[in-house]
């Protein structure tokens, strides 16, 4: 364990650093409510005081501790990166195993259910959702679990095909397994790889997301700490208080970029003709 | 080739049919109807008057016909370029296409052109000077392009402008035939934003073409042959490593229309995107669908063209 470890830091230094970034990220997400002064909804101060001894990043618009709301803002972003892409990812893969496997008109049929749902830009698809879904955290999940649903749908079935084609299958097919055991014992353990980079590398995605529709004003409700909501408060507040896009700025920039050196180097590690390098 | 244009084609279709018909289902996942929450958007309690408005509007709309019916009638009034009444605006929802559509192609293709301008020299030169001080600094910049948010690149930019030049958004858009020179301060930067943002894997992917067309042996032939490093590169190497890069500046092209949406709100450009972002705040479906259907139909289109396009500079792919 410790010799793995020693390797993995060695290997990918970035990714290490990257892995740093994120076990803060989990720590801050976890211990919100210990580690923030105020609550996250307590309008309870002066509006705009800038940042100082008592506010280290200042107070918003309604006076709220922007400290606080950048903490839990952690969990809310944390929260719904990995459930959406957790569901997203997991059902998108199972339907591009099955109907990868199963072929003909079930395959062509699904692929052209992928081709329309990644005919809409991804914003939009996701703008869209959340107009007819109506604003709640609950609900930019869902939007988030129909926009990585086909992207994983088209990715494991491309693995998955490459799997069906080995003698294995083959062999699983001869001794008369029934086509649930052969996908689901044979086939989808083999596109666990795939399967792990397209949760890591959705993540940061799946954040970044959720911040542009809250900065919109069609994610999370205006008064949920999200990161992308502080940072449209805070453009409208552009010159008495810039703190309030740079903090939540600098945090979301943080993460997405703790998020995608991990990611990255857990792809290079998953494939062998990219191991060693330093990404 | 023709019969690969005319698979490509074959595709479009069904694509376009299928991306219309989620567009119309999910204006209808509303819970509630159209007309219950146009009527009590004013807050009150449901009286007898407010049952006959959202009747008649139920009828005004066609929402009391079988929902096959209303999308064929949807989509029938689409193809001919019409899309019904905006509830909001009182006007027809292609006059709103006509006057903020031209708008946000304008800043799409400002964007493009940057990217393309900025990130393919970029790319190139970060491969051919490999390893060198040049290479660490594009890829620096490249990468750092790929963490930042769209929306926090914009607002800093708009921030700096406020802070230091004391430029604010201005409120009224002024076309490019009317006063070229203010059309372009208006868009510039949202322009910049965005290709900030768009060039960083553009760049890494020339870069990567590069580094593996350069090894290649007729590159060695060519400067075997006694070519000038100049014509090595520009006419040998660039050409054969950027159809993958053309391809991927294709595929953003297409989707940019959407991810505008942004950049529109942050420097108050009354584009497409804005409009989206309206309608979809005062639940006016029907604007808000024409709106989408034309993102998709513009990026089906320019994918199709990529496609063609594509084949047409690498005939490996037509005779496949």
């Amino acid at each position: 364990m410790k010799a793995a470890f020693t390797r993995f830091v060695v290997r990918q230094p970035l990714g290490a650093a990257g892995a740093v970034v994120v076990l803060v990220l989990i720590a801050v997400a976890l211990f919100a409510p210990i580690l923030a002064p105020h609550g996250p909804k307590d309008a309870a101060f002066a509006p705009y005081v800038a940042p100082g001894r008592e506010f280290p990043m200042g107070t918003d618009q309604l006076g709220r501790d922007l400290l606080s709301r950048v903490i839990w803002g952690a969990r809310l972003s944390l929260y719904v990166g990995v459930v959406s892409v957790v569901f997203g990812i997991t059902l998108g893969s199972v339907w591009g195993a099955v109907t990868g496997y199963l072929g003909g008109a079930a395959d062509a049929g699904s692929q052209r259910v992928v081709d329309s749902l990644m005919a809409l830009p991804p914003i939009i698809l996701a703008l869209s959702l959340m107009a007819a879904l109506g604003q709640s955290v609950d609900n930019v999940i869902l939007a988030l679990v129909i926009l990585l649903t086909p992207t994983a749908a088209r990715t494991i079935r491309s693995v998955a095909l490459g799997v069906a084609a080995n003698p294995f299958i083959e062999a699983a097919q001869a001794t008369g397994a029934s086509q649930t055991r052969i996908i689901f014992r044979h086939l989808i353990p083999n596109c666990m790889a795939s399967y792990i980079v397209l949760v890591t590398t959705n993540i940061s995605y799946a954040i970044v997301v959720e911040a542009s529709l809250s900065f919109i004003g069609a994610g999370a409700p205006p008064d949920e700490p999200s990161w992308g909501g502080m940072l449209t408060a805070g453009i409208q507040a552009l010159e008495t208080a810039p703190w309030m896009v740079f903090f939540p700025g600098l945090a979301i920039s943080l993460a997405v970029f703790g998020l995608n050196l991990l990611g990255d180097s857990i792809r290079d590690l998953t494939d062998p003709r990219l191991r060693g390098g330093l990404g | 080739m023709s019969t690969y244009i005319l698979h490509r084609l074959l595709l479009f279709i069904p694509t376009l049919f299928g991306a219309s018909i989620l567009i119309f289902v999910l204006m209808r996942l509303v819970p509630g109807d159209i007309a219950e929450i146009l009527v009590y958007q004013t807050g009150s309690e449901a009286s007898a008057v407010q049952q006959k408005q959202i009747q008649q509007i139920r009828r005004e709309l066609g929402l009391d016909r079988p929902v096959v019916t209303q999308y064929l009638d949807w989509i029938g009034g689409a193809v001919r370029g019409d899309f019904g009444q905006s509830y909001v605006q009182r006007r027809p929802v292609i006059d709103i296409l006509k006057e903020r559509f031209p708008r946000s192609m304008e800043l799409a293709a400002l964007t493009l052109v940057i990217a393309i301008v900025w990130a393919v020299p970029l790319g190139v030169v970060s491969a051919v000077r490999q390893n060198g001080p040049l290479d660490y600094l594009a890829r620096l910049i490249s990468l750092s392009g790929l963490s930042l948010p769209l929306f926090f690149t914009g607002a800093l930019i708009l921030y700096g402008l406020v802070r230091f030049f004391r430029w604010l958004p201005p409120l009224e858009f002024v076309a490019f035939t009317e006063n070229p020179v203010e059309n372009l301060k208006q868009l510039i930067w949202p322009a910049l934003a965005q290709a900030y943002y768009i060039s960083a894997p553009i760049t890494r992917l020339t870069r990567s073409q590069m580094l593996e067309v350069i090894r290649q042996d007729y590159v060695r032939t060519a400067r075997a042959k006694g070519l000038a490093e100049r014509a090595v590169i520009y006419r040998h190497a660039l050409r054969n490593s950027l159809l993958p890069v053309v391809t991927f500046i294709g595929w953003w092209g297409g989707r940019l229309l959407g991810g505008l949406v942004i950049m529109e709100m942050i420097f108050v450009v009354p584009g497409m995107g804005s409009a989206l972002i309206q309608a979809v705040s005062q639940r006016d479906y029907p604007a808000v669908q024409a709106m989408i259907f034309v993102m998709a139909l513009v990026f089906l289109i320019v994918n199709l063209a990529v496609d063609l396009l594509y084949a047409w500079l690498d005939p490996r792919i037509r005779y496949a």
